[in-house]
């Protein structure tokens, strides 16, 4: 089973076509690079995932677009429940402006029933989760204090911490780096390497070197179009279509 | 020449500088001369009847002498009054129009009408509070529908504000709210109205002055020259009852009171100025504490 598959996805913002055509699948608990330059839709694609791009009215969606192999625009599908299954990572990290613990259980207050909510369960997902974002023992010291204390690499990963107690199926990472220093960059990297197929990862990237570093499969999409899929090591030594090969060697994008 | 040296053009240019600065600095103090005068003749006018008793006592001889406490009482039931209807109605609906309403013609249309309500002369809303109040829901001149067209005056400005201070939310918190699956409710219950709280309540306090100070729309539709209350009660006026109030008050004073020591529609005009005052710190201070609070 794929946990991701669109069949013949196209997406409008208002007159601009930012999809056209795109079938994509992307296989369970593998790691998937979107690459491609500026403005090819791999941001927008990744919204679709969630039904985030709801939000903006502007937005026409044709096409299906199946997670765990169900449509998600059957009528039965609850985008509120969607999202809890598929979370997303931003570009600029964005925490919450509450305390490092809340920012954790927000997921939790928002779906969990009240008695899953009790302080010791609540205590027990925010280790978990902090833990397995690696950031356990920065912060088991400070749960209380606001997330601004953190520097970035911290609100980053408090930022995929707080994903992990509402156990999501996918990861949608839209250029989680893309704000990090180096030695940040790494660790995230290691982080996702060491998921070793716990979730399935999407992860848009425009640093070709971090798809090659994370990714089993790349993704290369061109205005809108997607153009190439296969095995990162496939997609990097022996892409099949020109446009891909011109890419990955630097020769425009 | 040597390097770096100044020209005649530079001298020029540096000499229009000072001018300007020079004529910038002379507006201000245009502006401020004024302001501390008012203060300063109110106050020396005022003098000899500011004292605690002409706070809590009643006029007496055709309010020729005697203090303002009815007034000053009326005016505290009119703005509370006025703010419990406007301010729950006003953020509610400001709440809708930022984070419910689609970006279409109509709540363009809408957002353009409330903008343009801010800013409607008094004595129209003073109109329109005679005409639906007073007379179409028949409740007379009366409390009730002074506080009302009070109400429908300031409930622009509190929309137009509170909006100001929603949209000033980082739009990445609301994202980072969605994406975890919360509803448009949960995601303003938890992260839009706590962060947006002070400025929401600093735009409130702001029209409690501007609810003080106007006479027009009381003046049309519950507020009376002179009424006789019993002191020692706080809560002297009925709802369907007509009230004094301080702005009011002060234009009977001034203007259908012949005979009238100059020092009482000052001393008057001081409390009404003292009353806007501490109000707008109150908000000021609200807002200090809040922002410290709720810090990002």
């Amino acid at each position: 089973m794929n946990a991701i598959e669109t069949r013949g996805l196209n997406l409008w913002y208002g007159d601009f076509q930012a999809l056209r055509d795109v079938t994509l699948s992307v296989e369970q608990g593998a790691v998937t690079a979107l690459i491609g330059p500026s403005g090819c839709g791999k941001t927008t694609l990744l919204r679709c995932c969630n039904r985030i791009n709801e939000r903006n009215p502007a937005v026409r969606t044709t096409g299906e677009i199946r997670i765990l192999d169900k449509n998600i625009y059957d009528p039965d599908v609850s985008p509120l429940e969607l999202r809890k299954a598929v979370g997303m990572v931003f570009q600029r990290p964005n925490p919450l402006p509450v305390s490092i613990y809340e920012n954790v259980v927000f997921g939790l207050r928002l779906h969990a029933p009240p008695e899953a909510r009790t302080r010791a369960a609540l205590d027990l997902a925010v280790e978990k989760a902090l833990t397995e974002a690696g950031l356990w023992e920065d912060v088991k010291d400070k749960l209380g204090e606001t997330a601004t204390s953190l520097q970035l690499e911290q609100r980053q990963k408090l930022c995929i911490a707080r994903l992990l107690p509402l156990q999501p199926d996918i990861l949608l990472m839209d250029e989680p780096c893309a704000a990090l220093d180096v030695t940040a960059t790494e660790n995230i990297e290691q982080l996702i390497r060491g998921w070793q197929g716990a979730y399935t990862t999407l992860i848009v990237t425009h640093n070709m070197a971090q798809a090659r570093r994370v990714s089993d499969r790349s993704v290369f999409m061109l205005s809108g179009e997607l153009v190439e899929l296969g095995s990162t090591q496939q997609v990097f030594d022996e892409p099949k279509d020109p446009r891909t090969a011109d890419y990955v060697a630097g020769r425009y994008g | 020449m040597s390097r770096f040296a100044s020209t005649p053009a530079v001298e020029a240019k540096l000499r229009r500088e000072a001018a300007a600065g020079a004529i910038f600095l002379g507006m201000l103090i245009l502006i401020l001369l004024p302001l501390f005068a008012i203060v300063a003749y109110l106050l020396w006018q005022a003098a000899p009847s500011l004292n605690w008793r002409f706070l809590f006592s009643a006029p007496t001889h055709g309010m020729r002498e005697g203090g303002v406490w009815p007034a000053f009482i009326g005016t505290l039931y009119l703005v509370t009054l006025s703010l419990a209807v406007a301010a729950p109605i006003g953020v509610l609906a400001a709440v809708y129009l930022t984070e419910y309403a689609r970006d279409n013609w109509f709540n363009r249309a809408v957002n353009m009408a409330v903008l343009n309500l801010a800013g409607v002369p008094s004595i129209v809303h003073a109109l329109f509070g005679l005409g639906a109040f007073v007379y179409a829901a028949r409740l007379g001149y009366s409390v009730l529908a002074a506080s009302l067209t009070l109400a429908i005056m300031t409930m622009p400005v509190i929309i137009a504000s509170t909006r100001q201070a929603l949209l000033s939310v980082p739009h990445n918190f609301r994202e980072a709210c969605w994406n975890l699956g919360a509803s448009r409710l949960q995601t303003i219950r938890t992260i839009v109205l706590p962060n947006a709280i002070s400025g929401i309540l600093t735009g409130i306090i702001l029209q409690v002055s501007r609810a003080a100070g106007e006479t027009a729309p009381i003046m049309f539709t519950g507020a009376v020259f002179y009424k006789a209350i019993d002191p020692g009660t706080l809560f002297p006026y009925a709802l369907d009852e007509q009230c004094m109030a301080l702005s009011m008050h002060l234009y009977t004073l001034s203007t259908q009171t012949p005979g009238v020591a100059a020092s009482i529609p000052n001393a008057t005009a001081v409390l009404l100025l003292a009353l806007v005052f501490l109000v707008n710190s109150a908000a000021i201070g609200l807002r200090t504490i809040l922002r410290s609070r709720g810090k990002w």
